[in-house]
């Protein structure tokens, strides 16, 4: 069973309409993350799951119950903000304890749930502090506490770390996941824009653009067999490499062409029939491009090295378009040196240059 | 030797410009305080001394006789109890109309900014409008509905009428104020399950008390200085300070006690004057309170 369920929605601000017919289902105790560029509706969607915003069209089910109609309070969420939103004149034990107090939850259950979310969450020495008195980090952390007393079925996120410094990103992302394991039947929706954060949060990424959604699907899938143009272009860093060219029909099999560089396509898990003679976009990822000796497309030179510890960067072209290689962080180049490739139909994409679909 | 190498503060230097600016700084301060000075040498003197025509001379047989006289004893009018009837008429007006007032434009901003109420905007376009209306055009038309409706003449008929007129800039003050407010803080109040009663009390006005301060001075001055609703509405058992100041003035007989009207003046000044000097500090530190990262 699903526990949230958008179906067939449609949110509009003064005629103005956002998103028409949006579908999702989500099931017990995933977690979900809605990734996309600023303004692609993500927000606004989480803001309609809330009850936040009202929709014009279509219904939102959480828990096998309607709640279209429903106020936020009685939809069974809890939500965390980016800016935090912890109400100021409180301390971290009223802010956490606000919500109950207005459910007129008895008095010893709320302290039960506060003492209990303190723990988790490693606050309860902040318990009779003011919000101004905390770090960033601990803000947060006494949002998602505030969230977790509410002992809610559905966690909404909205880009919860994005005002938080690199470090503590990292940090907090880790929590969360141990957070979601630790509560286990709890669902998470979680929106961001960031790609990592989905990558390693996500147990199934909903790519959205303009409104749409572009790709459901594990982050395995959505990396690896990106849907089309946009999601592989949005999802990985360095960028995945694009390179245009056509379909051609010859004595094995389909091959990719891009002026005289081919690579046979056979072995490539074709999604549609492709017919030969087709304009096309290659895709492939900066680590799949491999620097061999006896590699198929020889002739690339090498223009910036980018070193990140971990691993190397190189920028190199070939004149006609440039691309970019992830290698071992051992390995040195010099620009200027010249580089051979090498690829497999395995791991490339293969997209529609007409409608940027995959193939 | 090359000369010696810029480190450190850089030199200020008081050039001709920078000494022209404080000597027309100073001027004009003096200039603004000269009348203060005449009010305060002048209501401190006896009449005898007045009639010398030093205005600008210290007294030099200081006493505080016109100042209690004009409290106390001043004619306004028939009667001759002093400008001490005003100033508790004045008190008496204030503090409801200040406290209403500002209840109401919290609460008009508070459901405009955050509650998008339909046709807010609308409805906040015509109460801005009502701010640029002249007072007189509603003069005599208030007149006739306050006497139709029998409250003409009355404590509750002059507190009506600040309050009416508070609400455009109460209102548009609060609005601007919630509007700078983060708009996810109320989100995570309505997930937390408040109503909009609940949100007002419970998060929005703990955090309005900068606001507060402003919306207390601005209406604290200007219904204290108010002279055209307290003489129209407000009716003679409650006339305000200002309109008895005007009749101590204005109803001398014989010679006019200059230094009585003076004091009196003073007096009526008081208020504002007092108000501005506390709330310095509170200014500052409403600023201040309103910085704090949410």
């Amino acid at each position: 069973m699903s526990t949230v369920s958008v179906r067939d929605v449609s949110v509009a601000f003064e005629a103005v309409h956002v998103f028409d017919g949006l579908s999702l289902d989500i099931q017990e105790g995933e977690f979900i993350v809605l990734l996309g560029p600023s303004g692609c509706g993500k927000s606004t969607l989480l803001n309609a799951i809330a009850g936040l915003l009202d929709v014009a069209e279509g219904q939102i089910w959480i828990n096998g119950k309607n709640v279209t109609w429903e106020e936020p309070k009685d939809r069974g969420i809890a939500m965390v903000f980016q800016s935090y939103a912890l109400y100021p004149r409180m301390s971290v034990r009223e802010n956490m304890s606000f919500g109950l107090k207005m459910a007129k939850t008895p008095k010893p259950e709320i302290e039960k749930r506060v003492a209990r979310a303190a723990e988790l969450l490693q606050i309860t020495p902040l318990l009779n502090r003011r919000p101004d008195q905390l770090s960033g980090g601990q803000r947060q952390r006494v949002a998602i506490g505030r969230a977790l007393v509410r002992d809610a079925a559905v966690f909404l996120f909205d880009e919860p770390l994005s005002n938080l410094d690199a470090k503590l990103r990292n940090e907090l992302r880790v929590e969360i996941k141990r957070l979601h394991a630790r509560l286990g039947k709890t669902t998470m929706v979680y929106v961001t824009h960031d790609q990592i954060e989905a990558m390693t949060l996500a147990d199934r990424i909903v790519v959205m653009k303009e409104q749409k959604i572009q790709q459901i699907g594990t982050p395995d899938e959505i990396y690896h067999r990106p849907a089309n143009l946009f999601v592989a272009g949005f999802v990985g860093s360095p960028q995945m490499n694009f390179i245009k060219g056509r379909l051609e029909n010859t004595g094995e099999g389909l091959s990719f062409l891009a002026g005289d560089r081919r690579l046979s396509l056979a072995g490539y898990p074709f999604a549609t029939t492709p017919s030969a003679g087709q304009e096309v976009v290659l895709g492939v990822r900066p680590e799949h491009l491999e620097i061999a000796g006896n590699g198929i497309w020889p002739g690339f030179k090498v223009d910036i090295v980018e070193p990140m510890g971990a691993d190397t960067v190189i920028w190199c072209s070939d004149g006609g378009g440039s691309v970019q290689v992830r290698t071992s962080g051992s390995r040195k180049a010099a620009p200027g040196e010249n580089l051979t490739l090498h690829l497999t139909s395995t791991e490339v994409s293969l997209f529609s240059a007409e409608s940027g679909e995959r193939l | 030797m090359s000369a010696a190498e810029p480190q450190g503060r850089r030199p200020r230097r008081l050039t001709i410009g920078r000494i022209g600016v404080y000597a027309f700084l100073a001027t004009s301060a003096l200039f603004f305080l000269l009348p203060l000075w005449i009010m305060i040498v002048t209501s401190l003197k006896p009449m005898e001394e007045i009639r010398l025509g030093n205005i600008l001379a210290l007294p030099a047989a200081m006493t505080f006789d016109a100042w209690i006289k004009a409290w106390s004893s001043a004619c306004t009018g028939l009667e001759c109890n002093g400008i001490s009837v005003g100033f508790w008429n004045s008190v008496r007006i204030l503090i409801p109309s200040v406290i209403l007032s500002i209840i109401a434009g919290a609460v008009n901003g508070y459901a405009l900014s955050f509650w998008r109420v339909k046709g807010a905007n609308v409805m906040f376009g015509i109460l801005l409008l009502g701010a640029f209306i002249p007072y007189q055009v509603f003069l005599y038309p208030l007149v006739r509905i306050f006497s139709l409706t029998g409250v003409y003449n009355s404590l509750l008929c002059i507190v009506l009428v600040h309050v009416i007129f508070g609400l455009p800039t109460m209102t548009l003050l609060f609005r601007n104020y919630y509007a700078g407010l983060p708009l996810e803080l109320f989100k995570a109040a309505r997930i937390d399950g408040g109503g909009f009663w609940s949100i007002f009390f419970r998060v929005i006005l703990p955090m309005s008390t900068p606001i507060i301060v402003v919306a207390a001075i601005l209406q604290v001055t200007g219904i204290w200085n108010d002279f055209i609703f307290g003489l129209t509405f407000a009716g003679r058992q409650n006339l305000p300070m200002t309109v008895q100041l005007n009749n101590i003035v204005n109803s001398t007989q014989g010679e006019r006690a200059y230094n009585v009207d003076m004091a009196a003046t003073m007096l009526a000044a008081l208020v504002p004057l007092v108000v501005y000097f506390v709330s310095g500090r509170w200014f500052v530190r409403g600023i201040a309170a309103g910085a704090v990262k949410g």
